[in-house]
């Protein structure tokens, strides 16, 4: 059982999260001239890191809101917790 | 030729490359041993009723193969075809089971609904109760599906290509592509180079990792999933029960233990254990669905990495660069389909070009949208 520390709730157990994946993928502005590689890639393809992932939760049983976390994949360490908008912080594996 | 990844597919891969295609100048390499991933870690139940044309084509196939294939290796498998179920709860399930049982009968794969009451009549300890909190309106049986044994499934294809010629390389794990002008030209590997100039992949939860060295995406996300077994007990279930609703399904294997496969967790991870939760969740159903288990001990739970896809559908599929093939996306359920999809890899590579029955599998396909959606068939939800 992962403990979560929400920003805004405090350390809660992972049954209280949706982990909803790849975090910082950035929708394409120029919808229509798109190439269908750049669709793709966007909806599609995802880094699945083995390592470090910096990835989106929300916290769906309790104040309901988004935040990033960066997780390592191999030894589920949380290295990092942080709002969205903000960008990927460094951390050590 | 290498071959990458000594699971059921890939040493199924390699035995039809020899018997079928005659080419025995080929290398499993395998990082562990032979069948210590998924392929010794899956709860084995096999049935080839999926929606789609594709799916049931290539499912199916699977499953003709899985009807001679102890014969065929002349090596005991373990094949039983006791029946699985796939219960209704709610009337959304009964909608969309019922749809994929004539969805099943145009494609020629065998199953039938069942009422409640003939439900409890095909497997009387399950609680058919109208007030149970998860009540059975019906079920799918697919009469010709079952189980096998999982072991003896790596160890028949091992043993077939190993005395047709293949090399099994175990305790090797690849580390890079040699890849010249677009084309490959070996793999690099913890004890040394090994020249070959195709070279197919089949490593599960480990496809995006040997993606990456081949320095092209993949749309695979790597969970882990879990099961458990309880201590022997005398034959109860002669059947194999599952529950997409509530996340869980069960058989009984010969030795007696209850196999008990429980839902993906949520989040990528490559640690090879799942988290407790997910275990109370499906224990809890268990006992909900079949109350006299409820003081059953467990004896063992553990996990293993799936690699899944964004429609729960299969790659099977020529890359971008040339001579290199990947068979990966299998997810939660790609045990039922290791004779089908070592049989279609290997003509995939053999020819370079893949067989009708995998050309929908192609990686190409989330760029042209031509998706092979089967969430619904996939039975674990993810
Ligand atoms: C708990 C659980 C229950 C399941 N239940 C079912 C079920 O009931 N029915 C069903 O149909 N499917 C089920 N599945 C899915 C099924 O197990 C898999 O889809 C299938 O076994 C995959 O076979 P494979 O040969 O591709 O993979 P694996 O058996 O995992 O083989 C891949 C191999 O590649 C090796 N490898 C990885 N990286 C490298 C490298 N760099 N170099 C060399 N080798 C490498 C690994 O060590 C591994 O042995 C279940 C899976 C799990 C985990
Ligand atoms: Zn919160």
């Amino acid at each position: 059982m992962l403990l979560i520390s929400c920003p805004w709730c405090g350390p809660r157990e992972e049954s209280e999260f949706q982990c909803g994946g790849e975090a910082h993928i950035v929708r394409p502005t120029d919808g229509a001239g798109l190439s269908d590689t750049a669709w793709g890639d966007y909806v599609f393809m995802r880094k699945n890191p083995k390592g470090v992932q910096y990835e989106r939760w929300h916290h769906a049983a309790g104040c309901r809101r988004w935040f990033n976390v960066a997780r390592h994949t191999v030894t589920h360490e949380i290295l990092a917790v942080y709002r969205m908008g903000e960008p990927p912080p460094e951390v050590e594996p | 030729m290498v071959i990458v990844g000594g699971g059921g597919h890939g040493l199924a891969t390699a035995y039809y490359l020899a018997k079928l295609h005659g080419l025995t100048n080929v290398a499993v390499v395998e990082k562990g041993w032979i069948g210590g991933g998924n392929t010794g870690r899956n709860t084995t139940i096999i049935r080839s009723n999926y929606l789609n044309d594709e799916s049931a084509g290539l499912y199916e196939h699977a499953l003709k193969l899985w009807e001679g294939l102890s014969q065929d290796l002349n090596y005991n498998v373990m094949f039983s075809q006791r029946g699985v179920m796939n219960l209704a709860h709610n009337e959304h399930d009964v909608r969309e089971l019922k749809r994929r049982c004539y969805a099943n009968h145009l494609n020629g794969v065998d199953s039938d609904w069942l009422s409640t009451s003939q439900v409890k009549e095909f497997c009387p300890i399950l609680n058919c109760d109208p007030d149970a909190r998860y009540p059975v309106l019906g079920a799918t049986l697919q009469r010709r599906g079952g189980v096998a044994r999982h072991d003896a499934v790596a160890w028949g294809y091992a043993r077939g290509a190993d005395r047709r010629g293949v090399d099994i390389i175990q305790n090797c794990e690849v580390t890079g592509f040699r890849i010249h002008d677009g084309a490959v030209q070996g793999v690099e590997t913890t004890k040394g180079f090994i020249g070959a100039a195709k070279v197919g992949v089949v490593v599960a939860g480990h496809a995006t990792v040997l993606a990456d060295m081949a320095g092209f995406r993949l749309p695979i996300d790597s969970h882990p999933l879990q099961a458990l077994v309880s201590e022997p007990i005398k034959p109860v279930l002669d059947t194999v029960v599952m529950s997409n609703a509530v996340h869980a399904y069960i058989s009984q294997s010969d030795k007696g233990e209850l196999v008990i496969g429980a839902g993906a967790d949520l989040y990528n991870s490559y640690a090879q254990r799942g988290s407790l939760p997910i275990v109370e969740e499906t224990i809890r159903a268990i006992v909900e669905l079949f109350p006299m288990f409820g003081r059953v001990r467990m004896l063992r739970s553990w996990g293993g990495i799936v690699d899944i896809a964004p429609d729960a559908s299969p790659i099977i599929s020529k890359t971008p660069v040339g001579g290199l093939y990947f068979n990966c996306g299998w997810g939660t359920g790609g045990f039922k389909a290791t004779p089908g999809s070592g049989w279609v890899f290997a003509h995939t590579i053999a020819r370079d070009e893949p067989h009708a029955i995998n050309a929908a599998f192609k990686l190409d396909r989330f760029y042209s949208g031509e998706l092979v959606a089967e969430h619904g068939a996939a039975a674990v939800a993810h």
